[in-house]
């Protein structure tokens, strides 16, 4: 099998995978960062959500082996050095963004992305970025709530 | 004043830090040494007979130890699955339950059944394999609409439920209710769809079996709303092994919303293969298994007419439903279209004479169950679309009519089972109409006009049941099981609390509200308290998390529990302390002789109880309390939610412009959390009446099987919601809850459809069935002109 090797939340990383290996599965099983979650099979839902080289992307349609020599930030690495909550985290614990926590990986790594291109974005914009971050227990009141305060905090 | 991390506190939650960290543990995210991974071979038809199954190319196939059939499974006595509350025909004929194995031995009943399963080293083996597996079908004609499977020459579904009829259930006084209409002064009547769901919690379903040969014991991880049932079940009618020798546990887990309250085939398979082949088996559902597999929600098909007098005061209200329960009984699907349906058709009303008649059927779709609301949202949307209704027809404001027919004097005798125990009906529909700005409405529909788009302004005002329930009352009505629940309060010797709850929670928030009812309770941080849950090795028996039952009962039985801890602490510190009991009271973190500076540290208390060197004369050592608590009445969350909608006539899209709820839940104990229930609630709801629709084609496919043709709401389909609470408190339980988990998906889809059909009512639309798609609704505006 062939051999990949990453950055992944600052660490180097290696492993190896066939080729129909996705990112989510390389990240989950070979490295156990089990924070990034699986919840379609039709890349949907946004529950996948990492960066690889600064962008959010999907790694349930990203190959793992694609992603050789790439810097990948899961949701195991949004934490402060200090073990606080980031910014963004924080946020969705203070307003109640998250329920079963299902979806909140995904949503927290796309928040983040949003939040670098768009440091101040607004209801319907921030709406409109999450049309690929299903959730289903929040109806994403507080989940626009909590970028909305997150971007707050950052200014 | 609340105390910050008291009962009415908003608490941030303390579960939050693992979930926003990916430190949340769900079941796909545990393994073991030596893990094997199952996939199911499913049925590709509705309904065949399967005449014959090769395995031999899938056993030879890589890294797989074993490719297991139905006839092996039967062979080793694991039982089938079963319905669990016992429906009985009018005519007192028991409810016709067919066969159902976990792996189907000679016919399959719908596309996704699963006729054998593969066990191999990886994922991707056990993929590879199952498509190896080769399955003879002899197709037989299929029927998925349950008006269609009633009919004469309908393809016969199980042997045992002739016709296809499952029971002919009715509830309520026809003659009179007949007598009502024959003497109304107007009838409206009805004819409508409750569309079927895809419940979609984000977590997929999953389950990982090990199996110790060592202890003969059975371990399992599941995505379950109720680990004890799951094991009871698994235990008493499955034969997977005895209680004591299968641990379940519940995980994290990523939503349920009902759908993990079954047990399904696939755990039951696990666990057998786990100890047949000897390996540790996973299985993990992809979306569209669950599209598939996991029960779906409502499908009711109805008629109704409801009787006025001539002063617009309801004399009585008939029902006609047709249930489909799917291809199989799934574990609760005889209660909801029933006992959780048609006992609140009174909705918040005085309605003399009601009755219900339904007929729950069989057809080649995936089994029916409860989804969040179960049977109250369909009772709900029918009685609440009929007010409207009525309101147009009688020419009168919809608020009114509702307002003059509400119920004020409780307790109230429903004629349909339901006493409701409280509530102030008015109170919830002048808040909403005040949050919704009902007055402006005028306004902002002539800004709408002037736009070219309709506006439309739609009530609901919801009434349901929670707290399920009095075990002995339910028992009656046929429940399998008693509808208690358990808590135990462990302090332990340095202070620091553990409560072990029967309640699980999956998104509810229970680390955070259940801790705050105990440090309300004895002025303790947070951080002082641990809620256990989940865990059938950790957890006494208890029965779980459903039908917003955790709070109006999960947190009584945590509050029996404190009371007799408290009871204990103060007779310890009386004793100590040399004081009367009843002078003893607990506050800032020490237990204190009132008017005195005398006080023990909570801890001393502790402490005390386990040193048991200086304890009254005859106490057990210890400070450990179980409780069980059983419901005395239902509980009736009941509100306003006004709808308001723009509809753009050319294209049929409806933007919803404002939502607003009006609730009352009795009690809240920490209104982060209800609002966001209520939220979440919404969502579905405004899903199922405007996106959702789970669709089987005449040949029994199903047409709406992954996120590119099944329309899960997105954050940019959705305003925000204006949300409040108004409270009267239950009387029936210690803290005065009544549950808010499931009130946003029962009253939210009337208030939509009233006011889409408000909006196109200049235009002659007179109905709608959900979902109201552009497409639908655009239908229906040329099919008016
Ligand atoms: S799992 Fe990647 S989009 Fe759903
Ligand atoms: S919090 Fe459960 S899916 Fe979003």
């Amino acid at each position: 099998m062939p051999k990949v090797s990453m950055t992944v939340n600052g660490k180097a990383v290696s492993g190896e995978v066939e080729g129909r290996t996705l990112l989510v599965e390389f990240l989950r099983e070979s490295l156990r960062l089990t924070g990034t979650h699986v919840g379609c099979d039709t890349s949907q839902c946004g529950a996948c959500v990492v960066h690889v080289n600064g962008e959010s992307v999907k790694s349930c349609t990203t190959f793992a082996a694609a992603c050789e020599g790439a810097e990948v930030t899961t949701i195991e690495g949004m934490a402060n050095a200090d073990g606080s909550l980031g910014t963004i985290q924080q946020a969705f614990q203070d307003n109640h963004g998250l329920q079963c926590g299902f979806c909140t990986p995904g949503m927290v790594m796309s928040a983040a992305d949003l939040l670098k291109q768009n440091p101040d974005p607004s209801e319907a914009e921030i709406r409109e970025w999450l049309e690929g971050n299903l959730c289903r227990c929040t109806g994403y009141h507080n989940i626009v709530r909590s970028i909305k305060a997150a971007a707050a905090a950052n200014a | 004043m609340p105390k910050d991390t008291g009962i009415g506190a908003a608490v941030p939650r303390t579960e939050d830090r693992r979930f926003t960290t990916g430190k949340g543990r769900y079941t796909d995210d545990f393994t073991v040494v030596g893990l094997h991974h199952a996939v199911f071979v499913r049925s590709p038809h509705a309904h065949a007979r399967v005449t014959g199954i090769d395995k031999s190319a899938a056993e030879a196939a890589p890294g797989v130890v074993a490719v297991y059939d139905g006839k092996q499974l039967v062979g080793d006595g694991v039982g089938n699955l079963i319905c669990g509350w016992a429906v009985s025909s009018k005519d007192g004929t028991p409810m016709k339950m067919g066969a159902w194995s976990a792996l189907a031995t000679d016919t399959v009943r719908y596309v996704g059944d699963a006729v054998a399963v593969v066990i191999a080293e990886t994922k991707a083996q056990a993929r590879d394999a199952a498509e190896m597996v080769e399955v003879e079908y002899e197709e037989l004609p299929v029927v998925v609409d349950a008006t269609d499977a009633l009919k004469p020459g309908a393809p016969q579904i199980h042997p045992e439920a002739e016709g296809n009829l499952i029971y002919d259930w009715e509830i309520g006084d026809a003659a009179a209710t007949d007598g009502a209409i024959a003497n109304a002064a107007k009838v409206v009547e009805i004819e409508l769809v409750n569309n079927r769901l895809a419940p979609n919690a984000m977590e997929p379903r999953a389950a990982m079996a090990v199996y110790d040969a060592g202890t003969d014991h059975l371990t399992l991880h599941t995505t379950s709303q109720n680990p004890h049932v799951a094991r009871l079940v698994l235990s008493a009618f499955y034969q997977i092994a005895p209680e004591h020798k299968l641990r379940v546990i519940a995980p994290d887990v990523g939503g349920g919303f009902g759908s993990k309250i079954y047990i399904y085939p696939e755990e039951i398979v696990c666990l057998w293969a786990a100890r047949k082949a000897g390996v540790p088996v996973k299985w993990t559902a992809d979306r569209t298994e669950a599209f598939i597999t996991d029960a779906h929600g409502r499908d009711h098909v109805s008629k109704a007419q409801l009787a006025f007098d001539s002063n617009n005061r309801i004399t009585g209200l008939k029902v006609n439903t047709v249930a489909n329960l799917g291809a199989y009984m799934s574990l609760f699907s005889s209660c909801v279209p029933t006992y959780l349906y048609a006992t609140l058709l009174s909705g918040q009303y005085v309605i003399p004479n009601i009755y219900c008649d339904v007929k729950a059927v069989y057809t080649n779709t995936v089994p029916v169950d409860a989804y969040r609301g179960a049977g109250r949202p369909e009772a709900c949307y029918l009685i609440e679309r009929l007010m409207e209704k009525a309101a147009k027809e009688l020419g009168v404001d919809p608020g009114e009519l509702r307002r003059q027919n509400f119920i004020t004097q409780f307790p109230y005798q429903t004629p349909v089972i339901m006493t409701y125990d409280i509530g102030d009906f008015s109170q919830t529909l002048d808040a909403a109409r005040a949050a919704a700005d009902v007055a402006g409405f005028a306004q902002r529909k002539a800004a709408s006009e002037a736009k070219g788009r309709k506006r439309g302004l739609g009530y609901s005002c919801y009434i349901e049941a929670c707290g399920i329930a009095p075990s002995a009352a339910v028992g009656s009505l046929g429940a399998g099981v008693g509808l208690w629940e358990s808590a135990e309060v462990r302090v332990n010797p340095v202070g620091s609390i553990e409560v072990l709850t029967g309640s699980h929670s999956h998104g509810q928030g229970h680390e955070t509200t259940f801790a705050q009812v105990v440090s309300d309770r004895f002025d303790l941080p947070m951080d002082n308290i641990k809620i256990v849950h989940g865990d059938t090795d950790s957890v006494q028996f208890g029965m779980g998390t459903y039908g917003s039952r955790s709070g109006a009962v999960g947190m009584s039985a945590i509050v029996k529990a404190l009371d007799k801890v408290e009871a204990k602490v103060k007779k310890i510190a009386a004793h100590v302390l040399e004081a009367s009991e009843a002078d003893i009271v607990i506050e800032g973190g020490a237990v204190k002789v009132q008017g005195t500076d005398k006080q023990m540290a909570w801890h001393e208390v502790g402490l005390a109880a386990y040193t048991a060197h200086n304890l009254p004369e005859g106490m057990e050592p210890g400070l450990k309390e179980g409780a069980f608590y059983d419901p005395t009445n239902f509980t009736f969350p009941a509100g306003c939610y006004i709808c308001e909608v723009e509809v753009d006539p050319d294209t049929g899209v409806v933007t919803v412009e404002n939502f607003t709820a009006a609730d009352d839940f009795g009690q809240v104990i920490n209104p982060l959390i209800v609002e966001g229930q209520v939220h979440g609630g919404i969502a579905q709801g405004i899903g199922q009446a405007m996106l959702e629709h789970a669709v089987y084609d005449e040949s029994g496919q199903p047409l709406s099987g992954s996120y590119m043709d099944y329309t899960m709401p997105r954050a940019d389909d959705l305003p925000s919601f204006k949300v409040s609470t108004h409270e009267t408190f239950c009387p029936g339980n210690p803290l005065g809850i009544k549950g808010c988990g499931e009130a946003g998906a029962i009253g939210s889809p009337p208030a939509l459809v009233n006011a889409v059909l408000d909006a196109l009512s200049g235009m002659g639309v007179k109905h709608l069935d959900m979902p109201l798609t552009p497409r639908r609704v655009w239908e229906a505006i040329n099919a008016a002109n």
